[in-house]
């Protein structure tokens, strides 16, 4: 062990020998995700949220879901019986950031699109235990008293744009029109809010048509959780892992 | 700069104003930018920030005014008056702002474990819901506590095995303050709402780059420290720490690599999305236990166990060998945390096979900290204080076999997503780093502020004992808890069809939150314990001798 005495006697050895030791795990593991393409599987249907579920997953990382709910559907019998089929890697990636989660104090919520009404949602939100006797989930009656603050979501779409999500130019500018648009069938603009964001759900989420609440975007949110792709049709690539 | 003690290195009235001139443009430019962010800012969350750095930048002000005004009109006491020249004032306050972390923490995991058990708790009040606190808990005691302890010792152990002084004046307070700042930014900001969501990096990105800012320091401060110290050797438990401040500096700045949807708010989005972002995030988690929680506080180990018991560390070539090995193979064990999901199946067999591999070293280090007793085991009976950092390390044996089993994938099918893994990490957290912490402090009091010994070693035995049931009982009950829910999740009847409601399930959990609620009491009330006995023994009057004069052998 003496030439360790060496590396004892120099920070600057020491210093440069715990960098190269703690970097190269990181290099090996991480960085060929970034690379390789069988990471993200091909599938059809994977957008990019409209501004709408965008603040409503703003709110949902707000409060901390995250904590207790996951969105990672193992493919365990169980767990696909339970939820459904298990999450393709795909389905998350326009998540930034991701929230896989790592505790299911409460279900997970990968596919709890279309699952409950949004009369469900909003009077689980009001009061979990009015609809769920036993949830030791906490209320949250204030998301539908409170209105969306929503005046820059151009500017959310921009900072996601940055990332890689494929916003274009026209869905960063109309983004607080399709806001509005989504929570309103009868607004202007709801046609062109379709033609962006295929398949999306237009409607009143909370049941208040006066004002477009925090409620109105956290239900739009969860209602479109896991929906994107269609199952019907999807056929996993043979080992594609 | 801040050796001015010896003769003949007196600091000139001149340099003395240069460097009042250049501290005064920081802090004044720090300023400006924090009551302009506080005026112009587009949320809420920022604006209360910018008022809170605002008001720390005054206060550093006034501080630093004091400070240069001593140095002007006495240039010769300038940097000094410590105990034989150390900086042992930054200690001491590190040691009480310890015990406070440590017990807002304990208290915040007591209040939201008792959520789980009774959710009316939650008041139906954005701010006290169980998803903003339990953040403001993990938090409280990783970064709060732990991270206040890990500083505080390593400015003590550093000075002692270098025997000289903290390098620089005002910097390693600007550390100090700078990383306390920090905390009070992140709680606030999560109280109010500001997370960027990922899981014990929940701050956002402005406080990221403050910590960024501070850590930088923190490594020029430790490093600065040993490149002036007056033995050849740099003593085993530096290298763990430095081995932590590197580490974690990297872990931090690629984790929270995120783009502000506007640099006058508070949001940002992360710059990865989906499997990568999973990856780099439980690289990040897993690393912040393994060097964060563990190499920085085997430093502590390395450092107090051999001190107090007056034995040399064990093993030097086992160090050597641990060391290495630990820090190269625990930076790979991060996917042990995503396995079966969407992430390749190549990366989940690595992170396994590491996790598995990392069982040798961190018992090596095991090893070392107890095999160091050896010719000595007799003082575990008589010094309650050796007794519960031994009981610590035996804690890190324990829960670092526990978790090379959880890492496995068929077993971690069962495990994950359920309370076994909050078990495994309370063990850690509550019988590795708390104890380890507590016996470390309980060394310092007595010796920062000259005392014989502590106010009351039967208070120290209480404090042992009802942390240790503590332990045991939440421990215990998070076992059995998420192996029955884990069991409950997977159960099918005669007919083909899952057993249990996901509801059912939850259900099922009350009796354990319930023990795990007063195992968390019952630790937190040896807490309380332990910060009366250290309050006793600062104002009682058993004055050491001869204070602070053995310097730990190094090991061989």
């Amino acid at each position: 062990m003496d030439w360790h005495k060496l590396i004892e006697r120099h920070s600057m050895l020491l210093l440069v020998g715990i960098l190269a030791m703690v970097s190269v795990g990181g290099i090996v593991e991480i960085a060929p995700l970034f690379y390789l393409e069988s990471t993200i599987e091909e599938v059809d249907g994977v957008r990019p949220y409209t501004p709408l579920e965008l603040a409503g997953r703003d709110i949902y990382l707000r409060e901390g879901c995250y904590v207790c709910h996951s969105q990672m559907i193992r493919p365990l019998r169980d767990e696909v019986e339970r939820y459904g089929h298990y999450s393709l890697a795909a389905e998350s990636m326009y998540d930034h950031p991701f929230q896989w989660g790592s505790r299911r104090i409460g279900p997970d919520l990968a596919r709890v699109g279309g699952k409950y009404s949004d009369e469900w949602h909003r009077d689980h939100m009001r009061r979990p235990q009015d609809v769920v006797p036993e949830s030791i989930m906490p209320a949250y009656p204030f998301m539908e008293r409170r209105e969306l603050n929503a005046g820059d979501m151009d500017g959310h779409l921009g900072a996601l744009r940055m990332t890689g999500v494929p916003y274009t130019d026209e869905m960063v500018a109309a983004a607080n029109q399709d806001l509005f648009a989504q929570a309103n069938p009868y607004a202007d603009g709801v046609g062109e809010l379709e033609d962006r964001y295929p398949g999306v759900m237009v409607r009143d989420f909370d049941g208040d048509a006066e004002r477009v609440t925090e409620l109105d975007a956290l239900i739009a949110y969860m209602q479109v959780l896991g929906t994107m792709v269609d199952f019907s049709t999807y056929e996993p690539e043979e080992n594609e892992r | 700069m801040s050796e001015t003690s010896s003769a003949g290195g007196l600091p000139s009235h001149f340099s003395i104003l240069m460097r009042a001139i250049l501290t005064y443009f920081v802090l004044g430019a720090g300023l400006v930018v924090a009551l302009y962010v506080a005026s112009n800012a587009t949320d809420f969350v920022m604006r209360v920030h910018g008022v809170i750095f605002s008001l720390a930048a005054l206060a550093a002000l006034i501080a630093v005014t004091r400070r240069f005004g001593t140095a002007f009109e006495k240039p010769a006491t300038a940097g000094t008056g410590d105990n034989r020249g150390y900086n042992f004032a930054i200690v001491k306050w590190g040691t009480v702002l310890s015990m406070f972390w440590g017990v807002v923490g304990f208290l915040v995991g007591v209040v939201i474990a008792a959520q789980l058990a009774f959710p009316e708790l939650n008041l139906g009040l954005p701010w006290t819901t169980f998803g903003r606190l339990r953040p403001l808990h993990t938090s409280a005691v990783i970064f709060a506590f732990g991270g206040t302890v890990l500083m505080t010792t390593s400015f003590y152990v550093v000075q002692r095995t270098c025997q000289t002084r903290l390098a620089g004046d005002i910097l390693p307070w600007f550390v100090f303050w700078g990383y306390q700042l920090f905390i009070v930014i992140a709680a606030t900001g999560y109280l109010l709402g500001g997370t960027q969501s990922r899981e014990y990096a929940e701050p956002e990105w402005y406080t990221d780059i403050w910590l960024t800012i501070v850590w930088v320091g923190y490594l020029l401060v430790f490093l600065g420290t040993i490149w002036k110290r007056k033995e050849p050797h740099i003593y085993v438990a530096n290298w763990f720490y430095l081995a932590f401040i590197v580490t974690v500096a990297m872990l931090h700045v690629v984790n929270n690599l995120a783009i502000p949807v506007s640099l006058m708010g508070s949001k940002s989005y992360s710059l990865f999305a989906g499997v990568q972002d999973a990856l780099t995030q439980w690289w990040y988690a897993h690393n912040a236990v393994g060097f964060f929680l563990t190499a920085g506080f085997l430093a502590i180990m390395y450092y107090f166990i051999p001190k107090r018991a007056e034995r040399p560390v064990y093993s030097y070539r086992l160090s050597i060998v641990h060391f290495w090995s630990l820090i190269f193979i625990y930076i790979w064990a991060g996917p042990h945390h995503l396995h079966y999901t969407a992430l390749p199946q190549w990366a989940q067999t690595l992170g396994m096979t590491f996790s598995i591999m990392l069982w040798m070293p961190s018992w090596g280090g095991a090893i070392n900290g107890v095999m160091t007793l050896s010719g000595a085991w007799d003082k575990l009976r008589t010094d309650p204080v050796l007794r519960m950092m031994v009981v610590s390390v035996a804690f890190y044996a324990m829960s670092t076999f526990e978790g090379p089993v959880m890492s496995i994938r068929e077993v971690n099918a069962l495990s994950h997503y359920t309370d076994w893994t909050i078990g495994h990490v309370h063990s850690g957290a509550l019988g590795w780093v708390g104890f380890v912490s507590f016996g470390a402090i309980y060394c310092l009091v007595p010796w920062l502020w000259g005392k014989k010994e502590l106010y009351s070693n039967k208070l120290v035995e209480a404090h042992f004992w009802v942390a240790t049931i503590g332990i045991v009982l939440y421990i215990t009950s998070m076992w059995v808890a998420g192996i029955m829910q884990g069991l409950m999740w997977r159960a099918y009847n005669e007919l083909g069809f899952l057993s249990f409601s996901f509801i059912e399930t939850v259900e099922a959990m009350h009796p354990f939150y319930l023990i795990r609620l007063l195992g968390g009491v019952l630790f937190l009330l040896g807490a309380l314990i332990m910060v009366f006995n250290l309050w006793m023994t600062v104002r009682g009057s058993a004055e050491a001798a001869n204070p602070m004069r053995a310097i730990p052998q190094a090991a061989e």
